[in-house]
């Protein structure tokens, strides 16, 4: 398995390490749920080290990255970040992505770990003379802090005013002591918070001079089980449930970021085709009415008929419920729906509620 | 991690605790500690009828879930349906939190399941296989 450059952290802060997509990363450390609230909170840290970055570069830039990808990029500015999905030709996702733009001929893209790979030959293969596609992924850690505290943990490390940095907005040099690191507002928490990227030799200090600072605010490092419970509770897609090849960001609710009005780009076709016939099939929001936990997979039923699955199932820690994201026949989607979701062999009642579980808590 | 003396335990970390015919069945420390907080249990119907080795319960944590088996053969005749509202008593009181009463039909069962510290030796093992 793949180490990130704070392996050393996990064992230090006793974390329960396991595979995730090939990595060797902690699930948890003190327990998903006490890390779940300290970033609802207060403050979390995560180790992200093990997301793909790839930079895109030339005169074409913009242009090649427009068709790669169903967001419009002309409208941002520079030091701004956008996400996007990015489509196959029928539509399905190859990836989500978040963009990065310093300007119309440099770019940053921070995709998923299990996807580098398939990413940057999905990139390498579409290709255009005046740019240039480099995987960077092993040459930068990733540290994302998360919650109502981030800013104000952060901000004791570094004299770089941590407020400039706007909402999805970067900042590539800010300076913590000697080291240098690239710092956003963003996250997958649905809370505040920055990603930061440094070099794989100035994550372990960064770590550390974070959990120390973070003390009096009460940080707790947090896991991957605490990352998918925050960002499910918001009703942020995960590459392999919500989204995938063979489910479309129509489907799963991302129309905002699929800019049917722009030129050309690769899935448009089929997108405007599922747009303009109606979708057959949507991600909604289910909460238990009988007692169950629905978990990924798990098959739901109107009546006899199979009407879809569950993508993502959890119990809640914010809203303490059981509560469930599942890809649903269109026919079944209106809120107060009652449907039954098999778990284990039982038939067992929930109901479809609105989105996202609990509003995001942006800083804008 | 404790263990109590007066308790018979399984190779599948359920705790007994024996009065007269009837067997108290609960989950161990080692197990609670390892599944970490529980957020859901699902109990037997009072009445039904077990084989020792069956499943007996069901509890989840936030991102799994474990079956609780039954170490005895018999019938259900209590449920803590306390558990129902408030799961995360077994981690809380982790040998108060029983999840069933079995009346057993057979009490030479018992002499299969393990003393304290024959438990303590597999918990023991255990340990040191992870670390």
């Amino acid at each position: 398995m793949k180490r990130t450059p704070l392996y050393e952290k996990h064992l230090k802060h006793k974390g329960k390490l396991i595979d995730f997509g090939g990595w060797e990363l902690p699930v948890e450390y003190t327990g998903i749920i006490p890390e779940h609230e300290a970033v609802r909170n207060a403050a979390g840290l995560f180790d992200v080290s093990h997301m793909g970055e790839v930079t895109v570069e030339g005169e074409d830039a913009e242009k090649y990255i427009q068709k790669m990808v169903t967001n419009d990029i002309s409208t941002m500015n520079a030091f701004q970040i956008y996400y996007s999905p990015m489509c196959y030709p029928e539509g399905g996702v190859v990836d989500d992505l978040l963009i990065y733009k310093y300007n119309k001929e440099k770019y940053l893209i921070v995709v998923n770990a299990a996807n580098t790979e398939k990413d940057f030959n999905w990139f390498q293969a579409h290709v255009a003379s005046k740019v240039a596609v480099k995987d960077i992924s092993s040459e930068y850690a990733q540290i994302a802090i998360q919650g109502p505290k981030a800013e104000q943990v952060l901000q004791k490390l570094t004299d770089t005013d941590l407020d400039t940095i706007k909402f999805f907005h970067f900042n590539d040099d800010v300076k913590f002591g000697s080291v240098t690191a690239f710092i956003s507002r963003n996250g997958y928490t649905g809370e505040d918070g920055f990603e930061i990227l440094v070099k794989p030799h100035d994550a372990g200090t960064l770590w550390d001079n974070i959990i120390e600072a973070g003390k009096d605010e009460g940080i707790l490092p947090a896991g991957l089980g605490a990352r998918d419970t925050l960002r499910f509770e918001v009703c942020l897609p995960l590459y392999g449930h919500e989204i995938d090849s063979s489910i479309t960001p129509l489907e799963a609710g991302l129309g905002y970021f699929v800019k049917l009005d722009k030129n050309d780009f690769i899935g448009k076709d089929a997108l405007a085709l599922q747009k303009a016939s109606g979708l057959k099939r949507k991600v909604v929001a289910l909460e238990m009415v009988d007692r169950g936990i629905p978990r990924a997979g798990f098959e739901v039923f109107a009546g006899d008929n199979k009407i879809g699955h569950i993508t993502t199932g959890s119990y809640s820690p914010t809203l303490k419920k059981s509560i469930g994201l599942a890809l649903l026949d269109t026919e079944f989607t209106a809120e107060d729906t009652i449907v039954d979701v098999s778990i284990r062999g039982k038939l067992l009642k929930a109901k479809v509620i609105k989105k996202p579980f609990y509003s995001k808590k942006y800083k804008k | 991690m404790i263990i109590l003396n007066n308790l018979k335990y399984t190779n599948s970390h359920e705790w007994v605790k024996v009065d007269g015919n009837n067997a108290y069945v609960g989950l161990t420390d080692y197990a609670q500690i390892h599944l970490g907080q529980i957020v859901f249990a699902d109990l037997p119907e009072v009445d039904s009828e077990v084989k020792a080795g069956d499943q007996l319960a069901e509890v989840e944590s936030v991102k799994a879930v474990s079956e609780v088996y039954s170490p005895v053969s018999g019938k259900v005749i209590e449920i803590n349906e306390d558990l129902l509202d408030n799961p995360g008593n077994v981690n809380e009181d982790v040998y108060g939190s029983w999840f069933a009463v079995i009346e057993m039909i057979d009490t030479a069962e018992l002499d299969a399941l393990l003393g304290s510290e024959e438990y303590e030796k597999l918990c023991d093992s255990l340990n040191e296989e992870e670390a």
